[in-house]
């Protein structure tokens, strides 16, 4: 089953399909908030320009959503603190 | 288009805003003119800073001083442009650096410059990710940065002035000797007093008006990160940028500058080059940049920079600003030449500019930065 989760929630994708792709089709419009003000924060620009869509994947570093292959099992957060 | 309004400013910077707000707030009408968008030039293409570290005692100083406590009360009256006293640490890598520092801030402080020094032992207690391996600084509680564009865009929309963008300025009214408009390519507006904030692009508006004003540009770039975690709380900046500001040099100049912002992301300037209008992006300058960040911050070397832009600082040979009537035409005023330090002087420049428009008493004397000194017989 293609499936990630994204803090907690199960996400379905289709093979090929970015994170920040999955998550909009799940309906994910904010990945993250400001540090300051608590903003919204989701894909942006879409095409890994903006680095707003950052999220971690397994724990790794800070990734762009828009521009990372979703794979099955890919534990997904919003970046903290970012 | 044609209609009467106090004062006429070229330019949407945040030279132009800050000269629109005062002038509103002493009873003036304003309108304001820019060929491009609000901040559309080298107020877009900075840091933001609001500096009176990187100044020897001296008119740019007094000016920056002024400046200081203008925007501080602008942040109160307006606000929304990210105003933080966040606070200046220069510091030094060897001990050449730190003499020369200790020098420095003592002739600051004289001049009035808030500034502690800072053992090499205690750099990481302000700077808990700064490099090991530096010599010592001096922390200057008074720097400021502002988010220009916004500052900008504040300005002008509290100060209640007529903005027109995308219009641009071709001519002069004259009236006898005087200026007393612009032409412009939507048509002419008459002006109590025509300000020339046109910024790195002042001498042309100034030839416009038959009158010469010597500001050319000086190239930087800066280099900005992902959002990250907060990776320094103040303003760095390593001793050398001080003497660069200053430099007459020709060639390429770059010094370490590291600040975050409330985005998360960290820019990282600053280089200074003689080269025109060249927009070209230069990979060699950028590497520079990060190396030299990184040398300051060892944990910059682990992130993505995400893009880098340049912009135009606009330098007179004696670099100071021009800023004050000008006595070769009646009815214009200049308000240009800030070089780098642009955003810091805007607020003072636009306080002293309406005391000028209004007959006031001025706050700080403008002999230095009188426009007519470039043609003046040595």
């Amino acid at each position: 089953m293609n499936e990630l989760t994204f803090e907690g929630r199960a996400v379905p994708f289709v093979p090929g399909q970015s994170i920040g792709a999955a998550l909009t089709g799940a309906g994910v419009t904010s990945v993250r908030v400001t540090r300051l003000g608590g903003r919204p924060r989701g894909l942006f620009c879409g095409i890994g320009v903006c680095f707003d869509c950052l999220v971690t994947v397994n724990d790794g570093p800070p990734s762009r959503a828009c521009v990372v292959e979703a794979r099955p099992g890919d534990v997904v957060k919003g970046a903290r603190d970012a | 288009m044609t209609r009467a309004t106090d004062v006429l400013v070229i330019g949407a910077g945040v030279v132009g805003a800050a000269c629109a707000y005062h002038a509103a707030r002493a009873g003036l009408t304003a309108t304001v003119v820019d060929r491009g968008p609000v901040a559309g030039g080298t107020t877009g293409a900075g840091e933001g800073d609001i500096l009176v570290s990187d100044k020897e005692p001296g008119p740019e100083l007094d000016l920056a001083l002024l400046s200081t406590r203008s925007w501080h009360d602008l942040a109160g009256e307006v606000g929304g442009f990210e105003y933080e006293v966040k606070g200046g640490l220069v510091v030094a890598a060897t001990a050449g650096g730190v003499a020369g520092l200790a020098g420095l801030t003592a002739r600051q402080r004289a001049a009035g410059v808030e500034v502690t020094p800072v053992a090499a032992g205690d750099l990481t207690g302000y700077e808990p990710h700064l490099a090991g391996d530096l010599a010592g600084g001096a922390f200057y509680p008074q720097d400021a940065q502002v988010q220009p564009m916004l500052a900008a865009a504040r300005l002008l929309r509290a100060s209640g002035a007529r903005v027109c963008t995308g219009v641009t300025v071709t001519g002069m009214l004259r009236g006898g000797d005087r200026v007393t408009g612009v032409r412009t390519d939507h048509g002419p507006i008459a002006a109590g007093a025509v300000v020339n904030a046109a910024g790195t692009w002042g001498g042309d508006v100034a030839a416009l008006a038959g009158v010469r004003v010597p500001v050319l540009p000086r190239r930087g770039f800066v280099l900005v990160t992902e959002p990250l975690p907060p990776l320094g709380r103040h303003k760095v900046y390593a001793a050398e940028y001080v003497a660069g500001v200053g430099s007459d040099d020709e060639g390429l100049e770059t010094s370490a500058v590291v600040e975050g912002t409330p985005a998360g992301t960290v820019l990282i300037g600053a280089s200074r080059e003689r080269v025109g209008f060249d927009r070209g992006f230069s990979l060699p300058v950028l590497r520079l940049l990060a190396r030299q960040a990184i040398a300051l911050f060892p944990r910059l070397g682990d992130v993505a920079a995400i893009r880098a832009y340049c912009g135009f600082r606009p330098y007179c040979p004696d670099h100071l600003p021009v800023v004050g009537p000008d006595p070769r035409a009646g009815g214009l005023l200049h308000a240009c030449g800030h070089e780098g330090a642009g955003i810091g002087l805007a607020a003072g420049t636009g306080r002293v500019l309406a005391q000028v428009l209004t007959g006031a008493e001025l706050e700080i004397d403008l002999f230095p930065f009188r426009p007519e000194r470039f043609t003046e017989a040595s």
